[in-house]
């Protein structure tokens, strides 16, 4: 689904070069092929978590859920749902700011959807690999809470007014434990490249980052909370709350300006899953470590051209199955919470955050900066696991770099992280 | 920013045209949040301005502080003032109405503040630009966290001490002074905005 761009730049330059040389349009072609795929994969999703949540929904509540649209477990229900909402007029209230009021939407759905251009959906497949792709990602998420307010704000409507405050207290204390909870993972593979996050836990299922250390175990089930929380999902969804809000921030919403916001807070719930599943349970790695190995020669094989493209390309597809399916998994169980737990009250809301979640979640990351030194006290070396993390590193960067073209830096590094993991383990066991 | 993308965007002529794009974007924003009178909607072009300087510096491969400027500024700052707008304002939409003394006086400092950056930056004999060499460490353009991680503790690899380049200090101790400040300034706010409760019996 997601190429490098550079390699779809080299498979139009063929043909660019006929229409126009030069490798201004080429470039032009690349970027506009990778949003169109981005907007497209993120327009579509939204589709099938709407229709898992009725689906979960019904279940929950005893009933059936959709079943008429499209036949089979009513799987074209939310292709009706579209068409209904496209259909409807597009309304802006007379004492709403109307500009404010058009736009924000639109603040929510790009919001969500940027944040997709860092996500690594398998090793290598990756919009832009940032060097600190972790930290645009937790900036790029913490925007939609912007669109929230200006909904709110710009609506004219009271209930708007409240939804769109209450949205503003919880984003502004959640984000703090978010992020907390995010370095734990950080703090053990010693990067915020997502994609190097991703690598380093290739090889069984001992080597994800949540079995880590005990920290980094809690640190996910609170991340994860934290996460329904920054997605605004019940039972954290005060700043819609329909039993006492209406709507909240989108009760003067219709129409396809509505589902822009639905769109927006269905990407983001796979966003955060997706950085769940690099972060704490493997990424694209499926756990079972002779068919990671293998996964992993072929894509290297593929890439270096001494194997076949094709099947280091399929590899990389399963790898993109393995990570969709996780993340998919997380959004699953964030439905199966909405439609479980009660709604909390606002200031119960405040209180879990500051009074519980942020505590933890420094302790938690505390905690995971003294056990790899607690390991080499006691037990004279880095990590409980047979394998330690440098090597696993060292191993990743070397196969990384196609044999043919390693620039002396590149090999350089590797001999540094080498004699580094050398050195360390020396001084362990000294 | 480091991706592919950006880097062929950077490196192509597509570069200059989104860096006209954006700087275009952030000027004609900035103008607007003078130009308009509700706090709310100043805010709103704020955002948009604040953004494209963001995009500016991906462009430039500062991912870092790209980032940095859209997680502050446009995700902290302005929502808390856009909160604090709504806490605070006595009715819908408050108005703030300039009157043409503020107006003048406004421009002329603005025309002032032109006219130093413009004697300024032209003052300065800009170096070539040169490819930073950070040996190992930078395998691609904008990936800056690692010498940016390394310059805090005072490892400089794109300097050359042979060269007559400064030993640098490194950045830790004012990054932990500023950010003990910070904690204290935190501490007073809550402090200060506590519940105050009367004593009973008095």
């Amino acid at each position: 689904m997601i190429l490098a761009a550079q390699s779809i730049a080299d498979f139009l330059a063929g043909i660019t070069e006929v229409i126009a040389p030069g490798k201004g349009l080429q470039y032009v072609l690349a970027a506009v092929i990778h949003a169109v795929l981005l907007v497209h994969a993120f327009a579509l999703s939204p589709a099938i978590f709407i229709w898992l949540e009725r689906k979960v929904a019904g279940r929950i509540q005893d009933r059936l859920g959709p079943t008429r649209v499209g036949g089979l477990f009513g799987w074209l229900q939310s292709l009706a749902d579209g068409i209904k909402l496209v259909q409807k007029e597009d309304l802006c209230p007379p004492a709403a700011d109307s500009l404010l009021f058009r736009s924000a939407p639109y603040f929510v759905c790009v919001a969500s959807f940027a944040a997709f251009m860092v996500l690594p959906f398998s090793a290598g497949w990756v919009a832009v690999a940032a060097d600190c792709g972790l930290f645009i990602i937790l900036a790029i998420l913490s925007l939609e809470v912007f669109g929230i307010i200006m909904a709110g704000y710009s609506s004219g409507s009271k209930w708007s007014l409240f939804g769109g405050m209450r949205e503003a207290a919880q984003m502004v204390s959640y984000e703090i434990p978010l992020a907390i909870c995010a370095l734990v993972p950080v703090i053990a593979a010693g990067s915020l490249n997502l994609g190097e996050i991703g690598g380093m836990q290739r090889g069984g299922v001992h080597n994800w980052f949540i079995f880590h250390d005990p920290f980094a175990f809690i640190a996910f089930f609170v991340y994860f909370v934290v996460a329904t929380a920054s997605c605004k999902r019940a039972p954290f969804d005060l700043a819609e709350a329909e039993s006492e809000l209406v709507g909240g921030f989108h009760t003067e919403y219709s129409g396809i300006r509505w589902s822009f916001f639905f769109m927006g807070e269905y990407a983001s719930m796979f966003a955060v899953c997706g950085i769940a599943s690099i972060l704490f349970l493997g990424g694209w790695n499926t756990g079972i470590p002779p068919l990671d190995d293998a996964l992993y020669a072929a894509r290297n094989a593929g890439a270096s051209g001494q194997g076949s493209a094709i099947v280091g390309y399929l590899a990389n597809v399963l790898g993109m199955l393995v990570f969709v399916s996780k993340a998919a998994l997380g959004v699953f169980v964030q439905i199966w919470l909405r439609w479980t737990l009660p709604r909390l009250r606002i200031d119960q809301v405040m209180t879990t955050c500051l009074k519980y979640l942020v505590p933890i979640s420094c302790f938690l990351f505390l905690g995971a900066t003294v056990w790899p030194l607690l390991l080499a006290t006691a037990l004279q070396r880095s990590t409980w696991t047979p394998e330690a993390l440098g090597v696993r590193a060292a191993a990743e960067l070397r196969e990384s770099v196609p044999a043919a073209d390693v620039p002396a830096t590149a090999s350089g590094a590797v001999t540094a992280v080498e004699a580094r993991q050398e050195s360390a383990t020396e001084g362990a066991v000294r | 920013m480091t991706g592919a993308l950006m880097l062929s965007a950077a490196a192509a002529p597509g570069g200059s045209v989104l860096f006209a794009i954006f700087a275009l974007a952030a000027c004609l924003c900035a103008v607007a949040v003078v130009a308009s009178q509700t706090v709310v909607r100043m805010a709103f072009w704020l955002v948009l301005s604040l953004g494209s300087t963001a995009a500016l510096f991906f462009l430039a491969d500062a991912d870092f502080v790209g980032a940095a400027q859209l997680l502050i500024y446009v995700g902290g700052t302005l929502v808390l003032l856009v909160f604090g707008v709504m806490l605070t304002a006595s009715g819908p939409y408050l108005k703030i109405a300039t009157s043409p003394g503020e107006t003048i006086l406004g421009a002329v400092v603005a025309l002032l503040f032109l006219c130093v950056v413009v004697a300024s930056v032209s003052g300065v004999t800009w170096p070539e630009p040169v490819a930073a060499d950070a040996g190992a460490l930078q395998t691609a353009s904008g990936n800056t966290l690692r010498p940016l991680g390394l310059a805090f503790l005072g490892t400089r690899p794109d300097q050359d001490l042979a060269d007559g380049d400064q030993l640098s200090p490194g950045y830790l101790l004012p990054f932990e002074i500023i950010s003990i400040h910070l904690l204290v300034v935190l501490i007073g706010a809550a402090y200060l905005a506590r519940a105050k409760r009367r004593a009973v019996g008095t």
